[in-house]
């Protein structure tokens, strides 16, 4: 698979200048196919920007909620305060069970049990942290949004007043302060992958049967309104 | 509009009101009075959305005995031992503090439509410009023979949540080894379509780990019911040769109880039991008869605003109200509570007045990790609510599918409580 350069010798040198380490980092080629269960909220690579989730190039060693301009829900802010970083350690515990570490994030993720698993995503994440020089300038970059969408229904601007009390529908399950228990935080996504989504599940491509048939009835004006209120809603 | 701007706003009311207390009848000063009966799914909703989003303009009372309001919704889990009965109350102190609702815990007695006032068993009366009813369920005096409300401690109903869930619960966990647990149905329409059906579930779930000898009978009034399929199929792989299901086509119609002697009979048949949970036929909630605006059982409301057919300026939301095609739900009671907030507010203050849309998803759990949903999404029509699509969990399942669903399910209980409380 063509992909960057965990090379042998960068893992044995890292292995042994870091003995406690040794025996978790996984291999960064499984990690990159694991990667994809991610890749619907984070990008990571040359290009990656911010998405439902922040990208992930650099994120070895960075303080919790410390790169600028992403809108990290209020837990995560105190975790960095309270001195949080993210190492192969913590990102370990916070990828086995986010809310664990991290109470009130709005990563709708279950977690990953199998550290074997987890130990293949962080040596894949780490090809990416190093030294952001190393990041590759086109492949392999996990995109968090492909898709065909009408870019003419991407450019419609949303009536946020509509798109409040269309939100009311939403909010009966989905919590407004971006609290994820059994149902995903819906607040502060990029437009363009609330509307990519949201068209997702209209066309049926995306699976939930009760959100299918919630967006199934929505027009492209209602779309781009509800995601136009959710961006804003903190 | 940003939320902070309207928070402040909810605030400045909240203090204004705290100056002003002692204050039952909400002073005019030119705004107009809602008055909301009831603090349930339907009224609770309807309250905070009006608040939140009039900005202070309009004056919200909220008329509801109960200071801790139990949800029924999630009661059949608690009687399975998911959930304690803490986990399902309640309060209304941030609809006072934060929205400055006028909340008032009283009785509301009577309803003067010419004076437009409502009146409180504690005295005195209210008066509104637009009146909310959500009184959900009453019960149907006579509906099983022998059964009456003065007979709801032998043989709880448990179709209100709070005391009597906790009561059948405890009765449920007293059955002597290998006792008879016997359920009489309800006839249609009632309260929660799936609700008797894992309550079902729920008590063979309970007596599984207690009492694995003891028997449960069901007597329905039905042929079929909700999600029939689905619980049958559960029933089978997890409770097998526990559950009597006895519906019309054998006799489940005909049924009498004795709460003095612990007896069932069905179809002529007396069965001794030691627990017995009788869910009579249902009307509306007594308040919507004493508002004059009910036609035989239910009240029959506008879709497109849930106004009353009877009168415009009386609206009733939820399971007392007659709308159509959408189940009698704590989530129906919702989502009719923000359509009618909207057209309410925008009736009052002129604010915009979007298109009525309903939905509904109704989760239900046969055992742990094993949960199951129906749900539709409607319109609103000259003639009633129309249903206009829908999906239903389909038997065989994988493990992981009904683990998520039941997640999914205490993911809506979060959502749909901070909707009604928050």
């Amino acid at each position: 698979m063509a992909r960057l350069p965990i090379l042998p010798a960068a893992l044995a040198a890292i292995c042994v200048a870091g003995a406690a380490w040794a025996e978790e980092i996984g291999d960064a080629e499984k990690g990159a196919d694991l990667f994809s269960t991610c890749i619907g909220c984070h990008e990571v690579g040359a290009g990656a920007r911010d998405r439902i989730g922040p990208h992930l190039n650099g994120i070895f060693g960075r303080r919790a909620a410390a790169h600028d301009g992403y809108p990290y829900s209020r837990s995560m802010q105190r975790a960095g305060d309270d001195g949080l970083t993210w190492t192969f350690e913590t990102l370990d515990a916070y990828i086995e069970n986010p809310r664990a570490l991290v109470s009130k994030t709005r990563m709708s993720f279950r977690g990953l049990k199998d550290p074997r698993d987890r130990a293949d995503i962080l040596a894949y994440l780490r090809d990416f942290s190093d030294n952001p020089s190393d990041v590759p300038e086109a492949e392999p970059t996990a995109r968090a949004t492909d898709h065909d969408l009408d870019p003419a229904i991407l450019a419609i601007q949303g009536d946020p007043e509509y798109g409040e009390y269309l939100s009311s529908e939403c909010l009966t399950c989905h919590l407004p302060d971006g609290g994820a228990e059994g149902i995903p935080s819906i607040t502060r996504w990029p437009v363009e992958d609330f509307v990519v989504a949201m068209h997702a599940y209209k066309r049926k491509l995306r699976p939930h049967p009760v959100m299918q048939m919630m967006a199934g009835r929505l027009n492209d004006e209602e779309i781009a309104a509800l995601a136009a209120y959710f961006r804003d809603l903190d | 509009m940003t939320l902070n701007r309207r928070l402040f706003m909810g605030a400045g009311a909240a203090a204004a009101a705290t100056l002003k207390a002692p204050v039952l009848l909400a002073e005019g000063h030119g705004k107009p009075n809602v008055v909301v009966v009831g603090g349930g799914a339907g009224g609770a909703t309807a309250a905070r959305y009006l608040a939140k989003d009039s900005d202070g303009a309009i004056n919200v009372t909220l008329i509801e005995p109960s200071r801790t309001y139990f949800t029924c919704f999630f009661s059949n889990l608690y009687i399975g031992g998911f959930k304690e009965i803490d986990d399902l109350g309640h309060n209304y102190g941030t609809l006072a503090a934060k929205y400055g609702i006028n909340v008032v815990h009283d009785w509301a007695v009577d309803v003067d439509r010419e004076a437009k006032t409502v009146s409180l068993a504690g005295g005195g009366s209210l008066p509104y410009d637009k009146l909310i009813l959500s009184p959900g369920i009453d019960f149907i005096g006579g509906s099983v023979e022998g059964w009456d409300l003065s007979a709801q401690n032998a043989m709880p109903h448990a179709y209100k949540g709070g005391s009597q869930a906790e009561l059948l619960r405890a009765q449920i966990l007293n059955m002597p080894e290998g006792g008879t647990f016997a359920m009489v149905a309800p006839p249609n329409p009632f309260r929660c379509p799936p609700g008797p059906y894992e309550r079902i579930s729920m008590v063979a779930h309970a007596l599984k780990a207690s009492n694995p000898t003891a028997k449960i009978i069901v007597a329905d009034p039905k042929e079929k019911f909700s999600k029939m399929a689905l619980f049958q199929e559960g029933w089978a792989n997890h409770y097998e040769g526990m559950i009597d299901w006895i519906g019309s086509d054998f006799g489940g119609g005909n049924v009498s109880v004795d709460p003095a002697a612990m007896t069932v009979s069905i179809d002529g048949e007396v069965t001794q039991v030691d627990a017995c949970n009788v869910i009579p036929a249902m009307k509306a909630g007594r308040i919507a008869e004493m508002a004059g605006v009910t036609d035989g059982n239910w009240a029959p409301v506008n879709a497109a605003d849930m106004s009353t057919k009877a009168d415009p300026d009386v609206y009733v939301l939820g399971d007392a109200s007659q709308q159509g095609d959408m189940p009698k739900s704590g989530f129906s009671a919702n989502s009719q509570a923000k359509v009618c907030a909207n057209a309410v507010r925008g009736a009052l203050t002129g604010s915009r007045v979007f298109p009525a849309k309903f939905s509904n998803t109704c989760w239900s759990l046969i055992d742990t990790n094993d949960g199951v949903k129906v749900g539709a999404t409607y319109e609103a029509t000259e003639e009633k609510i129309a249903k206009v699509d829908g999906f239903i969990s389909s038997t065989g399942e994988s493990s992981d599918v009904r683990r998520a669903t039941y997640e999914e399910s205490e993911g809506w209980y979060a959502g749909i409580t901070a909707d009604m409380f928050s």
